[in-house]
């Protein structure tokens, strides 16, 4: 069958099958690669990309249902060489590691403050809650959404610390650390 | 961002996103890429004319096959090729060598020995059509009873698994013991206390989001093979497949790209490599593989699964004198575990923990079952996950028998800082520990005291709450060629830098980044020596015809041996530039002054040459110094002399619900001490994602089977890994004791969170218990366990 939709912007037709998954559309017939696959039952959400607006799993979605629809990936993020801010945010926090759930954790990020500008670090929890990150923790993501959305409020003031260094520790001293987190 | 002075120490830490030189936070140069989804992930690969692979696995868990009829499948229209065990077995590729000196089925040819095993694969010219044509393969099993309980795996009557092994007779892989027996007996005998506990460690997985997968390129023209996979040990590889295969080795090219998470699942060589491999040499063309989630949770690397009974004892005061387990370790179908081949258990011996003992003595029996095997991987530093666990359990059931604060228990018994370096009583020699302000800044940010009465408090008014304390020793950075090689290929790494004319250097490395970040900090190593900015580094990693030979990275590696490594060569390159530097300024070596990137002449603050100077007279027109060659390049490969221990102090604290038994992680603080710090951002992320495993672990994360040994863990629907909803957010801080014989004093760190987490969040939940009377309860710990343990019926969960 033949499927006609616009991806990030631009209208694309192809000859499908009809039971072909919007994953492999993107990644092995537009070679759209951002969009990941990690599971089979639809929990990890690396997959995420937006369906008219919407944060869908691609995995979950077949190809032939964006017919007609629009559908944007994390290739589309970026704005005239722009990177978004969510994009800069998971750059400035240290949202990523291995990188691979970060597409789909950005566009559900994108899709949140899209609805949301100013949304609390629960409210940001329950929005990744469909995706798994196995690297960071978790608590990277939500500082990044969280910078995102200062930075397009105009109120961001810096960059969320790490940890402040400790001294070194020659023997005799006293170790000195910081916490990181909700209390910083 | 605070810089702190450096207070004479060799380590100046700053902030490195403005003054951008050596360790510090530094944003990470891979981000880029991964931000706008152009990471290069093996699934990502394209070649003209590639062909999709897809495996047919065993349905049951023991069976002999009586027949394959690949006919129909044959028949379709869109498959090329369909192999089965018995073409294989032609060829001589039947069976490969595992990371143990076993021997592992690339395809099943006598009988299927796990459910999930590969039994045939078909190329196809699509992934869909590979997988329709799965189904149109007809094999006859005829099943066998199977092995699933490992305690009655060496029942004389047990089915026997590995009947290719010739003259096996029973399912034992090995006997393993360390320490001292009988001066154990010894001092168990004279002490004051004794306790005892059966402790499991269930089988989990380490679930990388990213599963494992290869393209194969064989090129017949010029016979060369050209492996893209997920490897986390690329050069290694290299040389297991120019064995197995018998292909030369200079005609194989394994690339590691970049990889989505690794964990320790992609240490191992897996069948669908193997078959990858074949699949492109039988249809010369690109062949690509790349497994669903199920088969990856189903049929690669697990982690954990051993039965510890642990025994400590001490005096009535609470100084531990000795302590002994007994373990009994599930190995699977074949003996897969990756580790040195003098370490069949890997670095179990670590099981004194933290503390000045007396005696200790481990004896462990291996044994094969019909699961997939695996058994080290999942940050476990080669089976530290285990002995930490097992040391830091078994401490708080003696602080429990004692009636005394786990963390005075801990803190009368520690190691002190004067007996390093400190030879254990299972003969590791810990490099460097400084244990009590570690713990005293985890407790001072935990609020511990506050903590306990809170506790009380709660108590009083029938609320659950516990506090869980855990401390560990990690030992990492395998390791010393004269103990620790994997298959005959010592663990060493080399490290090559070449510093271009214009002063931009590359560095080439042996390990293989999976997400830590090592393209950033490994430039911030190099830079650190060499004052040229990391920005100007970049680093080369993955591909075997690039970089020079090394182990991989794994077992928290990287730091303590290839960046050492890359200290050393770009040292060398430093020693070089000084000789050119002295023809430059006409003045002897002597009165040359190394700041930051540049030499100056003693006295004279005006004469002064840069690196990027000397980079550029290096590759230039005139003279240089007497018996120097051009150029501005080293290479290394470095030999650790031993392990780094770095080693933490966690402190967790839960709140179960009364109705539901719900563990909720409340609060987790961690304070880490791996020496001299790199880039203190991307450790922060290393122990939170590691935190986060403990949390899978502790309260989730479970590979299951039934009694007919069906896996029940096959899918992400069974199979849970936290999500942002069930962890706090982490409260870390760090002291630092740098590793004496690390040429930056770094430790690694990576695992160390994985490793130390799970038993302070047990700690938690047993501590919220008390009051039911509950000693011990073995992961994970879901409601329905814990609601178990209320009701005073903790049942192991294997």
């Amino acid at each position: 069958m033949q499927v006609t939709m616009t991806v990030n912007g631009e209208e694309v037709t192809r000859e499908i099958e009809g039971r072909l998954l919007l994953v492999h559309f993107l990644r092995d017939h537009l070679q759209l690669t951002g969009t990941h696959w990690g599971c089979d039952t639809s929990n990890c959400g690396t997959c995420v990309v937006r369906l008219d607006g919407e944060p869908v799993k691609s995995c979950t979605v077949l190809a032939a249902m964006a017919g007609g629809h629009e559908v944007r990936t994390v290739e589309g993020l970026e704005q005239n060489g722009e990177l978004d801010p969510v994009q800069r945010g998971f750059i400035e926090c240290h949202g990523l590691q291995c990188g691979f759930c970060t597409p789909g954790m950005m566009m559900t990020a994108r899709a949140l403050l899209d609805s949301d500008p100013d949304p609390s670090d629960e409210e940001i929890r329950e929005a990744i809650s469909g995706q798994i990150c196995r690297c960071t923790g978790y608590a990277t993501i939500v500082r990044s959404i969280r910078w995102a959305a200062a930075e397009e409020a105009g109120t961001r003031t810096t960059a969320p610390d790490t940890e402040a260094p400790a001294a070194e520790q020659p023997a005799g001293e006293e170790p000195v650390a910081t916490t990181t987190g909700s209390a910083s | 961002m605070t810089t702190v002075a450096p207070n004479g120490n060799r380590t100046a830490f700053v902030d490195n996103d403005r003054k951008p030189n050596g360790h510090g936070r530094m944003l990470r140069k891979e981000d880029p890429r991964f931000v706008r989804g152009k990471g290069r992930y093996v699934d990502d690969l394209q070649l003209p004319g590639m062909l999709h692979l897809a495996i047919l696995r065993s349905p049951f868990a023991h069976a002999r096959i009586t027949s394959v009829d690949t006919t129909l499948a044959e028949a379709h229209p869109k498959v090329r090729l369909v192999v089965t065990g018995a073409m294989l077995a032609e060829k001589g590729l039947a069976w490969m060598p595992t990371l143990s000196n076993d021997v592992q089925a690339v395809l099943a040819t006598d009988k299927v020995r796990f459910q999930g095993q590969e039994v045939a694969f078909v190329v196809a010219e699509d992934r869909y059509a590979a997988r329709d044509a799965l189904e149109l393969i007809d094999v006859e099993y005829e099943p066998l009873d199977p092995v699933i309980d490992v305690r009655g795996a060496l029942a004389p009557d047990a089915p026997v698994i590995r009947d290719d092994l010739e003259g096996k007779n029973d399912n034992h892989v090995f006997d393993w013991e360390t320490g001292d027996a009988a001066l154990s007996e010894e001092v168990f005998r004279r002490a004051d206390v004794v306790v005892s506990e059966d402790i499991v460690y269930p089988r989990v997985h380490p679930a990388p989001m990213e599963t494992c997968g290869a393209v194969a390129d064989f090129d017949a023209v010029d016979g060369k093979l050209t492996l893209w996979s997920t490897t986390q040990a690329p050069h290694a590889h290299r040389t297991l497949y120019a064995i197995v295969a018998g292909l030369p080795e200079h005609k194989i090219r394994v690339v590691s790209p970049d990889i989505g998470g690794g964990f320790g699942n992609k240490v191992p060589i897996y069948p669908g490599y193997v078959c990858a491999i074949v699949g492109s040499l039988l249809t010369g063309k690109p062949v690509k593989w790349m497994e669903d989630r199920a088969e990856n949770l189903i049929s690669t690397g697990f982690a954990r699964d051993y039965l510890m009974r642990g025994e400590i004892a001490a005096t009535r005061e609470g100084k531990i004198l000795a302590i002994r387990t007994h373990v009994l370790a599930d190995h699977g179908a074949f003996n897969g575990v990756a580790a040195p081949v003098k370490y069949p258990a890997g670095f179990f011996g670590v099981f004194t923990g933290s503390y000045d003992l007396e005696a200790a003595y481990c004896k462990m029996t291996a044994v094969y079952t019909n699961k997939a095997p695996g058994g080290v991987a999942y940050a476990c530093s080669f089976r530290i996950t285990e002995a930490v666990y097992l040391v830091e359990r078994i401490v708080d059931c003696l602080a429990h028998e004692l009636g005394m604060d786990p963390v005075e228990l801990r803190m009368k018994n520690f190691i002190r800082p004067e007996q390093f370096p400190y030879r254990t009583k299972t003969g590791w020699v810990y490099d460097s520990g400084n244990y009590a302000p570690t713990m005293e800044l985890a407790k001072d940010l935990a609020g511990y005291d506050a903590l306990r009465a809170e506790q009380a408090e709660k108590r009083a008014r029938g609320e659950i709450m516990g506090i869980g304390v855990s401390f560990f020793t990690e030992a990492v950075g395998a390791g010393p060629r004269k103990d620790m090689d994997i298959l005959g290929l010592g663990m060493a790494d080399g490290c090559e830098l070449r510093v271009h004319p214009t002063g931009k250097a590359v560095v080439r490395l042996s390990v293989q980044t999976q997400g830590q970040g090592h393209e950033t900090t490994f430039a911030q190593i190099v830079a650190g020596e060499l004052g040229i900015p990391p920005q100007d580094i970049e680093v080369v990693h993955g591909d075997t015809d690039q970089t020079p030979f090394g182990l991989g990275t794994y077992g928290s590696r990287s730091t303590p041996v290839s960046g050492a490594a890359a200290a050393l060569v770009a040292r060398k390159v430093r020693d070089k530039a000084r000789l050119i530097a002295s023809g430059m300024l006409e003045v002897s070596v002597a009165d040359l002054e190394w700041d930051e990137g540049t030499f100056r002449v003693a006295g004279d603050p005006e004469a002064s040459v840069t690196i990027q100077d000397i980079a550029m007279k290096a590759h230039g027109a005139g003279d240089l110094p007497e018996g120097i060659e051009g150029g501005l390049e080293a290479q290394i490969c470095y030999n650790p002399e031993n392990l780094t221990y770095p080693h933490g102090a966690y402190i967790c604290v839960v709140d179960i619900d009364p109705g539901t038994a719900k563990v909720t992680v409340r609060r987790f603080v961690a304070v880490d001490d791996c020496g001299t710090r790199i880039n203190p951002m991307i450790i922060e992320g290393q122990v939170h994602g590691g935190l986060t495993d403990g949390v899978g672990m502790a309260l989730m994360e479970m590979i299951a089977f039934d009694e007919d040994g069906n896996c029940l863990s096959g899918s992400l629907m069974d199979y849970l890994i936290p999500t942002a909803l069930e962890v706090p957010d982490w409260e870390t801080g760090f002291t630092v004791t740098p590793s004496p014989h690390h040429p930056i004093g770094a430790k690694g760190v990576g695992e160390s969170a994985t490793v130390g987490s799970p038993p302070a969040i047990v700690n938690a939940v047993v501590d919220a218990l008390a009051p039911f009377g509950v000693r011990h309860a073995d992961m994970p710990l879901t409601p329905s366990r814990v609601w178990e343990a209320m009701q005073g019926r903790p049942e192991p969960p294997i």
